[in-house]
C-alpha cells in the first residue's frame, strides 16, 4: 500500500499540527494578517485546522496607513470570506495622538512605526500568542528561527531565550507578561506557498500579478510612484510592467519588473529566480543586520 | 506541472566549514536551481558564477550578529532547496562536540544523516560522534560523503580503507541503511554530477541518492497511535452535535469503521469519519493531520490516546530514557520536572542515573553521574501520571520525550524512551 504525502500535503499537516498546538496552548491567541500572501497562506491555513468550526482567534492589521488600496480591498473581503474578527492596530491613530512621530526624509518609512503599534495592541488585546506568517528561507536572521519564538516582557526577541524544538513537541509555557510569537508556515519556501495557493486555488490580491505602473528606481530597487513617497528630481517616472513578490506597504515594497500575470507564470518566474523575494524590500536594506535588530525590539 | 507529487526529505549536515560542508551545501542549494533552469527554456538564462554562490553561503552560515561577533554559531540553521523530485529541507549545525545538543535537535526529525569525512583524515572522532548521534536518534538513512578526494588522487584504495574502518565501527551501532559516496565538493565531483575522476566508482552521485533515497518507510504504519490534539466543537446550527477529535496520526493506518480503544480511560468505539476541510477521508497515516469522530460520545481530550485493542502502548509511569541535557544546570538526581509527550504533560522525579554515555566511543560511565549541558545519559523517570509510551526504535513521535524546567519554564532535556 502506498502511504505517501506530497511535499505541499506534508507542509501542510505541520502548519495545521502548529496552529492546533497553539489553539490548545495558548488563552488568547491572535493572528497577524497583513494582507500579504504568507499571512493569507495562513489564515487559509487555519481555516482548515479547524473545520468545520471558525478559527478560535481574530486577524490582526496593523495598519500603516500607507497601504496599496488593493491591499485593504482584499483584506475585507477575505475576512468576512472566513467570517472571523478583524482588529486593526492604526499607525496613522497613533502618529495623531501624539505617540508616534513620523519619519522625515526621502526614504521615510512608517515601517519601524509598526513595532510599537502592534506592541500596544498585542498588549491592549492581552494576547498571549501571535500567529505570524514569516518563512525561515525569507532572510538570513530566521534561518535559525523557531516555530515557537518566546518573546519576553518587552515584547523582544532574545536567541538565548530561544527553546529547542524536536519532533513534534513545542514548549509554549511562559510567565506572566510573557507572549510567544509563533509561525507556522516557517519551513515553507517561496515557491512552496505559490505552488499551494495554485493548488487551492486562493484568491490573491492583484498586486502580485503583473500589471502596468508608474515606477521609478532608487538604490537599485523599482519603486512604485505614490504621494507617499518623496521622488528626488532625478529619480524620473517610467511605466512598466511590474509585480510584487512581497508586499509591505507603498513606502518599503520594491516592485520586479515582469509578465508574470497567472500563477503559472509567477511560479515558473520563482523556480529559478536568483535573486530573493525579500531583495525588493528597502527596510532590509537598512543594514546587514536590519531584521535581526528590528527582532530584538519586538517587530514581526 | 505536476509539483504536487514530490515527496519532502529532511536531511541534516554537521561538521565545521574546514570540512568543506559549506561548499558542499553551497553545491547543492545553488546546483538544484540549475535543474529547474533545464525545465523551462522560455525563462531567461540567468549567468552563474560558483563564486557568487559561495559567498551568499557564506553570509547565511552565520546570520546572527551576535555570532559574527563571538566568531561562533549558536543553532541549527534550517536551509531549503528543492528538485523537481524532491523538496529538501536541511538542518545544519556545527559538528563540534560543544554543539551535541544541537545536532541531536536537527536530527530528531531527520530521514537522512549525511556525515562528511576528509579523505585525507578518514574515520576521526567527529565522525564516530556523528554516527552514534544519528544511532541514537534513529535517522532511518546514513550517507557517508568522503569528500576532498581531489586531494587523495582520487583513490579508490584511500576509499576502501575508509569504507572499511566506518563498517567497523558502525556495527555497534544501531543502524540499517548506510551509503557511501566519494566526493569532491570544491570540483563538483558526484555532487550533482558524476566525477569524470573516478571511474572505478560506480555508485549515485549525491544529489541522485538524495532524490531516490526510499522515504516512504520511514513512519510506523503498523501500530496505531493517534494522540488527541484539540477537541472540534463547532456549536453552529449545521454541525450541532460536532464533536471532532483533531491531531496528526503517530503511528499506524486508521480507517473509518474501525474499531479502536481510548487511552486512558480504556473504553472501545468505532471510527465514524475521518474528515479534513477537503472532505472526509478512507484512511488516514503518519503525519496527516485529521479529525476523528466517534460513534459514542465518551469522555476524551487533549493528552488521551486513541489505538487499536490489540496494539497498545505500554501505559505506563516508569520509564527509562536516554537523555541529552540542553541546560547549563546539570540534571538533578531526584529533581522535578515537567515532562511533554506527544500531546500529553505530566510532571516526573529523576528516580535513578543508569551511567552517562561518552558520545565519541559509546562507554557507559556508571561513575560518573554529573550530567551537564551536551552529556547523554540513561535516567529513570517516575511521572505523576501514566503516559503511553513505545520504545523510541518502534516509533519516533511516541517514544520521544522533552523535559521543562518548572521555574524557567527553559526546555532542559530530551529523552529517546528504551
Amino acid at each position: 500500500m502506498n502511504y505517501n504525502l506530497s511535499h505541499l500535503k506534508e507542509l501542510e499537516s505541520e502548519s495545521i499540527f502548529v496552529l492546533r498546538e497553539v489553539a490548545a496552548q495558548f488563552e488568547n491567541p491572535v493572528l497577524m494578517f497583513s494582507g500579504g500572501k504568507d499571512s493569507i497562506l495562513m489564515s487559509y491555513l487555519a481555516y482548515k485546522a479547524f473545520y468545520p468550526a471558525k478559527a478560535p482567534f481574530p486577524l490582526l492589521h496593523i495598519d500603516t496607513g500607507h497601504n496599496f488600496d488593493e491591499t485593504i480591498e482584499f483584506r475585507d473581503a477575505w475576512v468576512e470570506r472566513l467570517g472571523l474578527r478583524l482588529i486593526v492596530g492604526s499607525v496613522q491613530e497613533a502618529i495623531d495622538a501624539g505617540w508616534l512621530k513620523e519619519e522625515k526624509g526621502f526614504n521615510a518609512s512608517r515601517n519601524s512605526l509598526q513595532t510599537p503599534v502592534l506592541l500596544k495592541a498585542l498588549e491592549d488585546g492581552k494576547y498571549d500568542a501571535a500567529l505570524g506568517g514569516a518563512r525561515r528561507d525569507e532572510e538570513k536572521a530566521r534561518a535559525k528561527e523557531r516555530f515557537f519564538s518566546h518573546r519576553d516582557e518587552f515584547g523582544q526577541w532574545n536567541p538565548k531565550n530561544q527553546r529547542p524544538e524536536l519532533w513534534n513537541l513545542f514548549n509554549g509555557k511562559k510567565h506572566f507578561g510573557e507572549h510567544f510569537r509563533v509561525f507556522p508556515i516557517s519551513n515553507w519556501t517561496e515557491l512552496d506557498v505559490w505552488q499551494y495557493l495554485a493548488m487551492e486555488n486562493v484568491p490573491l490580491p492583484t498586486l502580485y500579478f503583473a500589471h502596468k505602473r508608474m515606477v521609478f528606481e532608487r538604490d537599485g530597487t523599482l519603486l512604485a510612484d505614490t504621494p507617499f513617497i518623496k521622488r528626488r528630481p532625478y529619480e524620473q517616472l517610467q511605466e512598466m510592467s511590474v509585480r510584487c513578490r512581497t508586499i509591505g506597504d507603498m513606502t518599503c515594497t520594491g516592485v520586479w519588473e515582469s509578465n508574470a500575470d497567472t500563477l503559472e507564470k509567477i511560479i515558473q518566474e520563482i523556480s529559478v529566480a536568483r535573486k530573493t523575494e525579500r531583495g525588493g524590500r528597502t527596510d532590509d536594506k537598512r543594514s546587514e543586520t536590519s531584521m535581526e535588530d528590528r527582532k530584538a525590539k519586538g517587530y514581526f | 506541472m505536476s509539483k504536487t507529487t514530490t515527496e519532502l526529505l529532511r536531511f541534516t549536515t554537521a561538521g565545521s566549514v574546514d570540512d568543506g560542508k559549506s561548499t558542499l551545501i553551497g553545491r547543492l542549494l545553488y546546483d538544484s536551481k540549475s535543474i529547474f533552469e533545464d525545465q523551462y527554456e522560455t525563462i531567461k538564462s540567468v549567468s552563474e558564477r560558483r563564486g557568487e554562490g559561495n559567498v551568499n553561503l557564506a553570509l547565511l552560515t552565520d546570520g546572527l550578529k551576535s555570532e559574527r561577533e563571538q566568531g561562533i554559531t549558536i543553532d541549527v540553521a534550517y536551509r531549503y532547496f528543492a528538485t523537481p523530485k524532491r523538496k529538501f529541507i536541511i538542518a545544519d549545525t556545527p559538528g563540534h562536540i560543544q554543539y551535541t545538543r544541537n545536532m541531536i535537535t536537527g536530527a530528531s526529525t531527520a530521514n537522512v544523516a549525511l556525515i562528511l569525512i576528509d579523505a585525507r583524515h578518514g574515520v576521526v572522532e567527529q565522525t564516530r560522534r556523528h554516527a552514534i548521534i544519528a544511532s541514537l536518534l534513529q535517522i532511518p538513512h546514513l550517507v557517508i560523503c568522503i569528500n576532498k578526494m581531489d586531494l587523495v588522487d582520487f583513490s579508490e584504495e584511500v576509499y576502501a580503507s575508509i569504507q572499511y574502518d566506518f563498517e567497523k565501527f558502525a556495527s555497534k551501532l544501531d543502524i540499517n541503511d548506510v551509503s557511501f559516496i566519494p566526493i569532491s565538493a570544491l570540483l563538483g565531483d558526484n555532487i550533482v554530477n558524476r566525477s569524470e575522476n573516478m571511474d572505478w566508482y560506480e555508485g549515485a552521485t549525491l544529489m541522485y541518492y538524495l532524490e531516490n533515497v526510499h522515504i516512504a518507510s520511514d513512519h510506523n504504519f503498523i501500530d496505531t497511535r493517534f494522540p488527541v490534539q484539540f477537541v472540534i466543537r463547532p456549536y453552529n446550527d449545521k454541525f450541532h452535535d460536532y464533536r471532532g477529535y483533531a491531531g496528526r496520526v503517530a503511528g499506524g493506518v486508521i480507517k473509518k469503521g474501525d474499531k479502536v480503544m481510548l487511552l486512558p480511560s480504556g473504553f472501545t468505539t468505532t471510527v465514524t469519519k475521518i474528515d479534513t476541510a477537503d472532505g472526509e477521508l478512507e484512511q488516514a497515516f503518519p503525519p496527516q493531520s485529521v479529525t476523528i469522530l466517534l460513534e459514542d460520545d465518551l469522555d476524551l481530550s487533549r493528552g488521551d490516546m486513541i489505538v487499536r485493542e490489540n496494539n497498545q502502548p505500554e501505559v505506563t509511569q516508569d520509564i527509562e530514557v536516554m537523555v541529552c541535557w540542553f541546560n547549563e544546570t546539570p540534571l538533578q538526581l531526584r529533581g522535578k520536572y515537567t515532562i511533554m509527550h506527544t500531546t500529553r504533560e505530566a510532571r516526573c522525579v529523576v528516580k535513578d542515573i543508569r551511567y552517562k554515555m561518552n558520545i565519541n566511543t559509546l562507554h557507559r560511565n556508571e561513575e560518573d553521574k554529573t550530567i551537564g549541558i551536551n552529556d547523554i545519559a540513561r535516567v529513570v523517570l517516575r511521572t505523576t501520571k501514566p503516559l503511553f509510551v513505545d520504545a523510541y526504535r518502534k516509533n519516533r513521535t511516541t517514544g520521544s520525550i522533552i523535559l521543562i524546567d518548572e521555574q524557567t519554564n527553559e526546555t532542559v532535556g530530551v529523552g529517546m524512551i528504551i
